[in-house]
């Protein structure tokens, strides 16, 4: 049974479609991979696989279960999403920040138990901030504040994992570490990945489903065999390519 | 510091401005004199226990009471707008009340019908920014503001108005009214459970605030319905705004401030925060209002006045000597 699937799923912004009959089967182990041009409305497609906004038409099941029947808190025990960028409007620690991915599983009325704890100072350490606990998220870099969103998804433990753009603002090393952990994940825990990334090369070494969308609800998916050609590429992105023969696979760059 | 230090500093400070707003004044009672009245022991003097029980206590109480009830919905207003400069006037509910009392004292009206337009006005504008933020579109939080905001814009031209068209000798207890005064405050009997009540609500909800503080998306994402909440936090703050300036009229500084106070101090968590705050305020404003009753005795001066003078310095000090705002935690 699939983690989350889509019938006949249908979006629009304004007056461009983003996808049409749009069918999709996430199954734990999948490692995916959204690509398109700036504007397509991938982050859009991530917002309403995780529910934050209804589709035009079409279906969403989690696990068999229709994605707009289910309560809030129960789809956030499912799915997590990294967002694009971190709003804080107000001060915060690091550890309550990573505290909040607690929320979908604690009662109205519960606090944080010392397990919680646990998890969250364990996710800190796994993204190498585990001395940075009582640091406020507004004086924290960049980078360093992806590590910690990325910390409280994994304190918020959902099977499926939405990633926008996970690599955002970090550095090379710190991008490598990430995903080998998103990658660690899936396969440990039977989880399945879905993110939307821009370096081609990163995303064919850590996935292995694709889903190109090329705008006017256009979509192609598959393997990075059947999807990743050249032509389907430059079509894509509207430039030339080229492809040059790495250790990890084809590198692909731009012309 | 520790939430627990905080929160028992928190209450002494509490106990001893209502001590210092009971001994204080035009009779001077010690405090050996207070705790016979209290307990019920005194054989002596019924005037002085008159003035404590029929007129202090009642102010006093309704003091503590307005600050909390500010403080409260200032905190709460904060987080829904996200915004820190938000109090819990910024939506309008002030200028509904505001308006609602200047009639009533321009028709020469008794203190109950004060009371009663002042809340009537405050609930009326909470509803009309309630259902015109919903418009045609989405209820976003910027068009709640903007509405909000707008709409404040309009009562003042009201009040403004108000206060050009009426008689010389009306105008300053309309003054007093739009500064905060507490000097025609009755018992809060009615004002009381509404802030124990809101405070109770307002720490049922406060693991979801303290996620709503890292935006709407965020939060919806980590399974919080957002638009019920969202509702829920502008009745609930506007309930109680409209209570407190019922109560006391608009005493300003106490709602944006308070909440900030205790942020410096490192209290970030809303299910400790919001409680803080309402003790926090709550003392505050028997403070100031102690001191607008005897500074100039006979004289009383508007309480919001002495909000605001105390409150400034404190404020400025606490930020200055704090880096748990955008450093790192001491």
């Amino acid at each position: 049974m699939s983690l989350l699937s889509t019938q006949a799923l249908h979006i629009t912004i304004g007056t461009t479609s983003v996808c049409c009959n749009l069918e999709l089967k996430i199954n734990s182990g999948d490692r995916w991979c959204v690509l398109g041009r700036n504007g397509t409305g991938k982050t859009t497609l991530l917002y309403t696989l995780a529910g934050l906004r209804p589709p035009d038409s079409g279906t969403i099941a989690v696990h068999s279960r229709a994605l707009h029947t289910l309560p809030r808190k129960s789809v956030a025990q499912h799915i997590g999403l990294l967002f694009q960028d971190h709003t804080d409007a107000f001060p915060a620690s690091v550890l309550e920040t990573v505290l909040t991915g607690r929320h979908p599983w604690l009662g109205a009325l519960q606090w944080e138990s010392n397990q919680d704890l646990t998890l969250a100072r364990d996710a800190l350490q796994a993204v190498g901030l585990g001395d940075m606990e009582t640091r406020m998220v507004n004086t924290l870099s960049g980078g360093e504040r992806r590590r910690v969103g990325i910390a409280c998804l994994l304190t918020q433990q959902p099977q499926l994992l939405l990633l926008d753009e996970p690599t955002n603002h970090l550095d090379i090393h710190h991008q490598i570490r990430m995903l080998d952990l998103m990658k660690e994940q899936v396969t440990n825990s039977r989880k399945a990945l879905f993110m939307v990334m821009h370096d081609i090369n990163l995303a064919i070494r850590y996935c292995n489903r694709f889903l190109l969308l090329f705008g006017e609800g256009e979509t192609l998916q598959g393997t990075t065999e059947t999807v990743l050609t050249r032509d389907n590429l430059e079509r894509l992105y509207q430039h030339p390519l080229q492809a040059i023969p790495g250790p990890q696979g084809t590198c692909w760059l731009p012309q | 510091m520790r939430p627990a230090i905080l929160f028992s500093l928190l209450l002494l400070l509490a106990i001893a401005s209502l001590l210092f707003s009971l001994t204080s004044g035009s009779i001077d009672v010690s405090g050996q004199e207070l705790l016979a009245i209290i307990t019920g022991t005194d054989s002596g003097n019924e005037l002085v226990r008159q003035v404590i029980m029929e007129l202090r206590w009642p102010r006093t109480l309704a003091a503590f009471t307005t600050g909390a009830l500010l403080a409260l919905a200032g905190g709460l207003m904060q987080v829904l707008l996200r915004n820190p400069l938000a109090d819990p006037y910024v939506l309008g509910v002030s200028g509904g009340a505001a308006t609602g009392a200047l009639l009533a004292m321009l028709s020469g009206l008794g203190s109950v019908w004060l009371h009663g337009s002042a809340f009537g006005g405050a609930l009326l504008s909470m509803l009309l920014v309630f259902g015109l933020s919903r418009g045609a579109g989405s209820w976003t939080t910027s068009r709640l503001l903007l509405t909000g905001i707008v709409i404040a814009a309009g009562w003042g031209a009201i009040i403004g108005l108000l206060l050009a068209i009426s008689p010389e000798q009306g105008l300053r207890g309309m003054l007093f009214w739009l500064m905060g005064d507490l000097s025609n405050a009755p018992m809060p009997l009615g004002s009381l459970p509404v802030l124990l009540l809101g405070l109770l609500a307002a720490i049922a909800i406060g693991r979801s605030l303290n996620i709503l503080v890292h935006g709407e998306q965020m939060a919806g994402a980590l399974g919080i319905s957002i638009k019920p909440l969202r509702g829920f936090i502008y009745l609930l703050a506007s309930l109680l705004t409209a209570t407190a300036v019922t109560l006391a009229g608009s005493v300003g500084f106490v709602g944006l401030v308070v909440p900030h106070m205790l942020r410096l101090l490192g209290m970030r968590d809303h299910r400790l925060l919001l409680p803080a705050a309402s003790l926090l305020g709550g003392s505050l404003l028997v403070c100031a209002d102690t001191l607008a009753r005897t500074l100039l005795a006979p004289r009383q001066l508007p309480v919001g006045i002495l909000t605001a003078l105390i409150g400034v310095p404190v404020f400025l000090v606490l930020l200055h000597h704090s880096r748990s705002l955008h450093g790192e935690e001491r």
